[in-house]
């Protein structure tokens, strides 16, 4: 009657072992870094050749000269400072704008009450680009640190707010009316329904969430700070050294790579296979 | 351990529009009742009052004498498909009910593996829900229901989503299931002859309530079917659907 077969697995309908599958693997690597090779190369290329094509990169530092200038700063413990300073920023406003960004986004789907009472708020407010509070920060807090991690914190919890409250709102009612007719309560419908249920589009809000909160956090530095690589980067500028800029640059990238690395990972750990 | 219902002249509806008025049936104690009617006639929207999801627009509906006034642990409901956590194991999902009654947790375990071997799933306890065919997801959803030992099983439309040779199966498991239970079931389905084979009673809603209400000749014995008593309860149960 019901017998089925599990669905046939990706390797099964290529007709390949699991050696074959790792083969694929290596591929795609090595198709990645290729990738990002081909684009150092055009950029030395470019730079190199001093091409002017309407474009100029006759003052662009090369790849070169940047990596030997990251050779010089890989040495220099303020580098290293830095990254520690934006880290401990971006991380400390995004976990809170993370617990702040679902808690609200779940009251907000959930209770008519407190969606009246919220919600006007937080659509004037989410307008207000992130940085535009650099003034509003300064008059807040007595220090600059909590004045940055402030502005992290604002610029990833409307994304997260906005991917959990319609996470939640997608909900189909069938699961909270099974619970609640198994004599569930709403504890037990927000435990065992809601957060489960939302993590999927949870963690898309959280990974816009980290990106958007990097791109605050490297501004508000430049603007305020004095460490942190944005600080740091937009220093380079003032006296002129474009290889330090570049490599400050390059350092923003990597950092916000590893970051939502980190946020896809543990949302593919947390969510798994449905 | 069975429930009584008394519907006494019970408006049903969404909103402002009123789907059913004027109902009145009783539900016998650890009977099977099924409920047949035309698409859109309030069938769910009845089972739903039932289990204490959707306040009645009028008259009294009471379980044992008593008001229903919300969802309740005693009346269960069974859905059509997909009510199952699709992140849940199937054990999981059995277990949810008695996580909820605070059972402790090896003893959790212990019955939601037992109800699982009741419906003939005692090796795919593991798999999640994703990974189950439609006719054993319905099975993992009928053992999810009876570890909650309700009073009463509200079904709507259970097999509705099966194949036939799958419903046929779903039907006899039913059956066998439903002997080790008191519970009283409401089941509601589109199909007459799976009304006449699980029902103790067939139930014809219309918009004034119920059109005929009919005992079935020897519930529930494979035997029967076919028979000129069964055919004359078919014919009856069609004439009024029309
Ligand atoms: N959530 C809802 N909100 C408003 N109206 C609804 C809702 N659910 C159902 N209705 C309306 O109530 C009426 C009865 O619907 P119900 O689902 O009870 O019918 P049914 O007998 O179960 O039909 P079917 O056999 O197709 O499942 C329909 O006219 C439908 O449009
Ligand atoms: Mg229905």
């Amino acid at each position: 009657m019901t017998t089925t077969l599990a669905a046939p697995s990706r390797e099964a309908r290529a007709g390949a072992g699991p050696k074959r599958q790792r083969g694929r693997r290596v591929n795609r690597w090595l198709i990645r870094a290729a990738s990002l090779l081909t684009a150092l190369l055009v950029w030395q290329w470019l730079t190199a050749t001093d091409a002017t094509v309407w474009i100029r990169f006759d003052r662009l530092p090369t790849p070169v000269e940047v990596a030997g200038q990251l050779g010089l700063l890989l040495r220099d413990p303020l580098y290293y400072l830095d990254i520690a300073q934006s880290l401990v920023r971006i991380l400390t406003g995004f976990v809170l704008a993370a617990v702040a960004g679902i808690a609200a986004g779940i009251a907000v789907a959930r209770s008519r009450l407190l969606s009246d009472l919220l919600q006007p708020l937080f659509e004037v407010v989410r307008p207000i680009p992130a940085i535009a509070l650099v003034p509003v920060a300064i008059l807040l807090f007595p220090e600059n640190e909590q004045g940055i991690v402030f502005i992290t914190f604002t610029a990833a919890f409307f994304p997260i707010l906005v991917s959990t409250r319609h996470a939640v709102r997608a909900l189909p009612t069938v699961w909270e009316d099974a619970v609640r007719t198994m004599g569930g309560g709403r504890g037990r419908v927000l435990l065992s329904v809601v957060l489960p249920g939302a993590l999927p589009g949870v963690f898309g809000g959280l990974s816009v969430g980290m990106g958007v909160a990097w791109i605050c956090v490297i501004s508000a530095e430049m603007i305020s700070g004095d460490y942190g690589v944005g600080y740091r980067t937009w220093h380079a500028y003032t006296i002129v050294d474009y290889p330090a800029v570049l490599v400050g640059m390059i350092t923003i990238g990597v950092l916000g790579f590893a970051t939502a690395g980190a946020v896809e990972l543990l949302g593919r750990k947390v969510v798994g296979d449905r | 351990m069975s429930l009584a219902f008394h519907i006494t002249d019970v408006s049903l509806g969404h909103g402002d529009e009123t789907v059913v008025r004027g109902l009145d049936l009783d539900i016998r104690p650890g009977e099977v009742l099924v409920v047949v009617g035309a698409s859109g006639c309030g069938k769910s929207t009845l089972l739903r009052s039932l289990a204490g999801l959707l306040p009645v627009r009028g008259g009294a509906l009471l379980a044992d004498g008593a008001p229903i006034t919300g969802p309740s642990p005693d009346r269960a409901l069974v859905f059509q498909d997909d009510a199952l956590l699709p992140w849940r194991s199937a054990r999981h999902n059995v277990e949810l009910p008695l996580a909820i009654r605070r059972v402790p947790r090896g003893e959790r375990r212990r019955l939601a593996d037992h109800w699982l071997g009741q419906v003939g799933l005692a090796d795919h306890g593991d798999r999640r829900p994703g990974k189950l065919s439609g006719g054993m997801r319905q099975r993992v959803q009928l053992a999810r229901t009876l570890a909650g030992e309700p009073k009463a099983i509200l079904m709507d439309e259970p097999f509705g989503a099966l194949d036939a040779q799958t419903r046929a199966a779903m039907q006899r498991l039913l059956v066998d299931v439903l002997r080790t239970t008191p519970a009283t079931v409401v089941f509601i389905t589109h199909d007459v002859d799976e009304a006449l084979y699980l029902g103790d009673r067939v139930a014809v809603l219309g918009p004034d309530g119920v059109r005929t209400l009919i005992d079935v000749p020897e519930p529930r014995d494979p035997a029967t079917r076919g028979t000129p008593v069964v055919r004359a309860a078919r014919e009856e149960i069609l004439r009024s659907l029309t």
